[in-house]
């Protein structure tokens, strides 16, 4: 054990090291690229190398043996999803229906409130004092994940699907909200100008010149959080906040594989129709 | 009365004088043309009467129709915003918005903050855009994305823009110079019939000499972030552009066409093909 802590924690240092020099080269020199090209590969593979068997022990990844000498567990527990039961499955749709709502809504209220947050997180739109905490509450956002804070809405508004709409919503924020700014903030500023010079109003400028030409992104971005959300709204479900999850997991859990099953088999149509659906709506609307 | 009055106003970008104490005054229903070789400080000198740049220094002034737009490196506030009307090399139109609506931006300014913001235009306001377009000869494209436009189209939707805008002056930043002959031949005369017909102020960077002679009267030459010149079109000769340029003179002047079209004939390059030239 004690061996084992000091293999780990002694290549740290070495390798943020590393990488603070790669970072060091490529703002100071970006035409060093062109000379010593075949020795930067040569050392990104050597970091990569030492990244992967850095991480090696910490992730057990030698027990990849087990994978063949007991696979024998693996394909008895698969067996019992070997024959899918759909006697229940009006109550399955119903509770999927419920899933894809939760999604649903949760992406609505991020959408609308990424706009303005995105907006305000990207540098050519807002100073950095308005900037720096806003990007900072979205860090926040993101950085925790979808179920710790559904765990936290289960205390505040009880067991149910508006735990999930509300975790959702502030995590998909935070997504949103970044990926929103960056389309800001690759936009051309020219148009803009010229809508500055007729009189318009900070708003008017951005209403006319910015939302415009980010718009596609926009839809596109949001419409893949909604097939994330989905996904995301059948694991919330496990941890109390309704929906097919909790179904999915209450019949696991009873050792009822065969009603597992049929609903991971719903679980993958729904979120291939999801899939579907938003590549439709991205070519109607771009 | 002066519609444009600029005194003393600099302005750096690192090392380089952009601008270096540079004073013009252009008067009401005047059609003056800027020239000057790439890097002189047309565009800088343009962008800060049009309010998008703030000069340096404690001395430079920028004063359009009797009310002070920018002074001592700062725009004053509440100065009226709208009152020069802007058009730009890269036209900067809002290319995913139909032509009409790019028009009706020009309204922005005029009409309550509200109704702008919620796009709700009323009947006169879109006829008005809509004769706009009719003016500068692209009436019936109001309904295409001004993405799909041609340059020199593009560029007169920007006008309409402008007109729309009822602004009493118009600077436009070489206007003509991403488009082809004939094109800016149709933008430059739009604009002299706006300045003939409208009596509007109008301030035109260009890049070639003929331009100014043939549109306007009057041309203010720069170089290095100076004026070197003011007056006549007339009395700038390609010789005193020379003297006045050096080499850069070369850039500001269209090369000539030889007199007679060079004899069609079968031209042997070094290419592995025979390469024939039609007539």
């Amino acid at each position: 054990m004690n061996g084992m802590d000091q293999t780990v924690s002694t290549p740290r240092p070495t390798a943020f090291k590393l990488i603070k020099a790669i970072g060091d080269r490529a703002t100071s020199s970006p035409n060093a690229g062109h000379g010593s090209g075949g020795r930067r590969n040569l050392f990104l593979l050597a970091l990569l190398v030492a990244a992967l068997s850095w991480s090696w022990g910490p992730a057990e990844i030698s027990r990849w043996t087990y994978l063949f000498t007991d696979s024998g567990n693996m394909a008895e527990y698969a067996a019992g999803f070997l024959r899918p039961d759909f006697s229940d499955w009006r109550h399955y749709l119903e509770e999927m229906l419920v899933t894809i709502q939760i999604a649903l809504w949760g992406t609505f209220l991020a959408v609308v409130l990424s706009v303005p947050f995105g907006i305000l997180s990207a540098h050519n739109m807002a100073p950095w004092w308005v900037l720096q905490p806003v990007r900072r509450l979205m860090d926040l956002f993101r950085a925790i994940h979808e179920v710790v804070f559904a765990v936290l809405f289960v205390v505040s508004v009880g067991l149910g699907p508006f735990a999930g709409v509300m975790a959702l919503f502030i995590h998909t924020t935070g997504i949103l909200a970044k990926l929103f700014s960056e389309a800001v903030e690759a936009i051309d500023p020219r148009p803009v100008e010229a809508i500055r010079t007729t009189g318009a109003s900070r708003v008017q400028q951005v209403i006319y010149g910015v939302i415009p030409q980010v718009l596609p992104l926009w839809i596109s971005y949001s419409l893949y959080r909604l097939e994330s959300n989905v996904r995301s709204a059948t694991v919330l479900g496990i941890i109390g906040a309704g929906g097919i999850g909790q179904v999915l997991f209450e019949s696991i859990r009873a050792f009822y594989y065969p009603e597992a099953s049929a609903i991971l088999i719903i679980v993958v149509i729904t979120v291939t129709i999801m899939d579907l659906i938003s590549q439709l709506l991205r070519r109607l609307v771009i | 009365m002066t519609a444009i009055s600029v005194s003393s106003l600099s302005k750096r970008y690192g090392k380089t004088r952009a601008l270096d104490n540079v004073s013009i005054e252009v008067q009401r229903g005047e059609m003056v043309a800027l020239i000057g070789a790439s890097g002189s400080g047309k565009s800088t000198l343009i962008r800060h009467i049009a309010g998008l740049e703030v000069g340096d220094g404690e001395a430079g002034k920028v004063v359009v129709l009797g009310e002070v737009s920018q002074t001592a490196g700062r725009l004053v506030r509440g100065r009226p915003a709208g009152r020069v009307a802007v058009i730009f090399q890269q036209f900067n139109l809002v290319g995913r918005l139909s032509v009409l609506t790019n028009v009706l931006i020009g309204h922005l300014g005029r009409v309550p903050r509200w109704r702008g913001t919620l796009g709700l235009f009323s009947r006169s306001e879109r006829e008005k855009a809509a004769t706009a377009l009719a003016r500068v000869g692209i009436p019936s494209v109001a309904a295409q994305r001004s993405s799909t436009l041609s340059g020199g189209q593009q560029q007169r939707a920007a006008i309409a823009r402008t007109l729309v805008q009822e602004a009493e002056i118009l600077i436009a930043d070489e206007p003509i110079s991403a488009l082809d002959p004939s094109s800016a031949r149709r933008v430059m005369d739009v604009l002299a019939n706006i300045n003939s017909q409208d009596s509007i102020t109008i301030l035109v960077s260009l890049h070639q000499i003929e331009y100014a002679r043939r549109y306007c009267k009057r041309t203010i030459a720069m170089r290095d972030g100076r004026v070197v010149y003011d007056g006549p079109s007339t009395s700038l000769s390609n010789s005193f552009l020379a003297e006045l340029y050096g080499d850069a003179s070369e850039e500001l002047v269209l090369p000539k066409s030889p007199a007679e079209p060079l004899p069609a004939r079968l031209v042997r390059s070094s290419c592995l093909k025979p390469v024939h030239v039609l007539a």
